[in-house]
């Protein structure tokens, strides 16, 4: 397990001095580390921690990245504008929560999937707010294009440190275990006494609030916003992909997963863009037939054998 | 407050469909009592537990919890206020260590307050139950015996002052039983009032202070256990002629 912090430690050093030594190609990259590891990391909390297959992610970047745009086009200095993209997505998903965090399964997953879709609908649709189909331009930060990279790659790695603070709280925390009882059953958690209705709208509302934070940093960064890059469902599939190729329900999982895939995409298929559709559909197949738990769980796996195996030697009476 | 009686159910009434699987059933348990709830498969009895810690809501009438009224409560609700029950199927949480699994218990429903707390009150239950070395071991691995035994831990956790089992002793073989009877008795001997659901003679008569018997969903007899298993209605509706025979000397004894 230390090797593993140790790891994590290393790779943080290398982000965060990028600015130092790497170009903007390198910067960029590493903003994108950074934007992909908090919305991972916030997916996991619903998605993983609770097993609740969202794939709602876009509609709370979408959100929080036109409320963001919104409040700065309205002259609200960017952090004050990030601070109240993440309050509305937080009241928007504790009332979305609550409707449907009802559904359980196949359900919630579709019905999470649709809210992407009205998500872009109502972006697009209310064009005298958004500007529509014909996007929405936010103001540049000044200063010029290497800071604007170094500041941008720093707000993203806030984020998903944030993100991964959160990670580690709910993991040791009484809300984490309440959520893995709800993972594991929700009938059965709430029978011993976990208000389970209150903990699914909390892990629904975290995992928002990341993906609404990252949406109002995005925003800014690129200066420019469309319904179509807002809401994208490729974003939606990406997230729960990078968090199970990781290894789903644990906080060092989601990074590890954005890590790989993201190496991947850059060497591997950043040419064919227009696979990534097919690319992501075959790595979800293989995820759930081959390696349910992860990467990470490769590791776990030599560790937990002969524990399980002494449990079970032990005779029954 | 502490002279009314623990449970008071007033014109209970459940419907599924068409079929009503509780009718108009009211009744009290008094602390420390130990009721066995019995009647024919479909009788009502596991319904009328849903409907008392809040799996279900019912259709009418009124439940009573230490005199406050628990009609319309949430299963959460119930176990935080100490109604805890076993369920007919059991229900863990699989991938979870037997430790996890009952500390689950005393940190939600129980009064632990932190995490090492609740393992410190799960490790006693668990050793009271007698599973200390399956503590570690998740509980899917556990055998159907030891399984009952967990929910016993678990729902014990929860510091209950009103316990509802469900068929716990059902599919154990007669050394099980003896371990399980004898453990119902040290729970009834902490103070805990126990509804005891069971279709095992042997165990309702062994153990009961009273006895109370469900039949399409209506309680056509609640008394002391040789009163009831000798009205003939109980007879004919769930014993039979050759059971009450039998077990007419055993009430006596
Ligand atoms: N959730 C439900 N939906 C529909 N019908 C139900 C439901 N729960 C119970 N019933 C019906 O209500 C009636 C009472 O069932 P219940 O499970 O309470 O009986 P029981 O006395 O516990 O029987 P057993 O001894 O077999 O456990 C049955 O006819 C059953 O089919
Ligand atoms: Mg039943």
């Amino acid at each position: 397990m230390r090797t593993r912090y140790v790891l994590l430690a290393v790779g943080v050093a290398v982000l965060v001095l990028l600015p130092a030594y790497g170009g903007n190609y390198l910067v960029r990259f590493g903003t994108f580390l950074c934007m992909y590891a908090a919305l991972a990391l916030g997916w996991n909390v619903i998605g993983g921690v609770t097993g609740y297959p969202s794939f709602a992610t876009a509609a709370f970047f979408g959100a929080g990245a036109y409320a963001g745009a919104l409040l700065q086009v309205a002259h609200t200095p960017m952090p004050l504008a990030w601070a109240g993209a993440v309050v509305f997505v937080a009241a928007a998903s504790a009332v979305v929560g609550i409707m449907i965090l009802r559904l359980r399964g196949h359900y919630f997953a579709v019905g999470s999937i649709a809210l992407v879709e009205v998500a872009r609908l109502v972006a697009s649709s209310w064009s005298d707010l958004t500007g529509g189909g014909m996007g929405l331009n936010v103001p540049i930060l000044p200063g010029g294009p290497e800071y604007a990279g170094m500041v941008f790659l720093y707000s993203m790695f806030a984020v998903a440190a944030a993100a991964f603070a959160a990670g580690l709280w709910i993991e040791h925390g009484k809300l984490g275990f309440a959520l893995r009882c709800i993972q594991q059953n929700e009938d059965a958690a709430d029978m011993v006494g976990v208000n389970t209705t209150a903990c699914k709208i909390a892990a629904f509302v975290l995992s928002a609030v990341f993906a609404g934070a990252t949406g109002a940093v995005y925003a800014s960064w690129t200066a420019y916003l469309d319904p179509s890059d807002a809401f994208s469902i490729l974003l939606t599939l990406k997230v729960p992909v990078m968090a199970m190729l990781g290894g789903a329900g644990t906080v060092l999982g989601p990074i590890v997963g954005v890590v790989v895939f993201q190496a991947m995409e850059e060497l591997l298929w950043s040419n064919f863009l227009e696979m990534h559709h097919a690319i992501l559909g075959l790595m979800i197949v293989g995820l759930i037939f081959f390696l349910p738990g992860g990467l990470l769980s490769l590791g776990a796996h030599r560790r937990r054998a002969p524990a399980r195996a002494t449990s079970r030697e032990v005779p029954a009476e | 407050m502490s002279k009314a009686p623990l449970l008071r159910v007033s014109g209970l009434e459940k419907s599924f469909g068409g079929v009503r699987a509780v009718r108009q059933v009211s009744f009290e348990v008094g602390r420390g009592e130990i009721v066995g709830l019995i009647g024919p498969n479909g009788a009502g009895k596991t319904t009328l537990v849903n409907l008392i810690t809040g799996v279900v809501r019912p259709d009418g009438g009124r439940i009573l919890f230490d005199g406050a009224d628990v009609t319309t409560q949430r299963p959460f609700q119930a176990a935080r206020r100490g109604l805890a029950r076993t369920f007919q199927i059991v229900q863990p949480f699989p991938q979870m260590t037997v430790l996890e699994n009952v500390a689950a218990g005393a940190l939600f429903a129980g009064k632990a307050t932190s995490r090492r707390e609740a393992e410190r009150v799960a490790a006693e239950q668990i050793a009271f139950v007698g599973l200390q070395p399956f503590a570690d071991a998740p509980a899917v691995s556990l055998t159907l015996p030891n399984r009952k035994r967990l929910e016993f831990a678990k729902s014990l956790a929860m510091g209950p002052r009103l316990l509802m089992l469900d068929e716990v002793n059902a599919g154990l073989n007669s050394a099980e039983l003896d371990n399980a009877l004898d453990l119902i008795r040290r729970i009834a001997a902490r103070g805990i009032t126990i509804i005891l659901i069971e279709h095992l003679m042997k165990v309702v008569l062994g153990l009961s202070t009273r006895i109370m018997v469900l039949h399409h969903g209506e309680l056509i007899r609640a008394g002391a256990p040789r009163d009831v298993i000798a009205d003939p209605r109980v007879v004919e509706a769930y014993l039979g002629q050759k059971f009450a025979k039998r077990y007419g000397r055993l009430a006596d004894a």
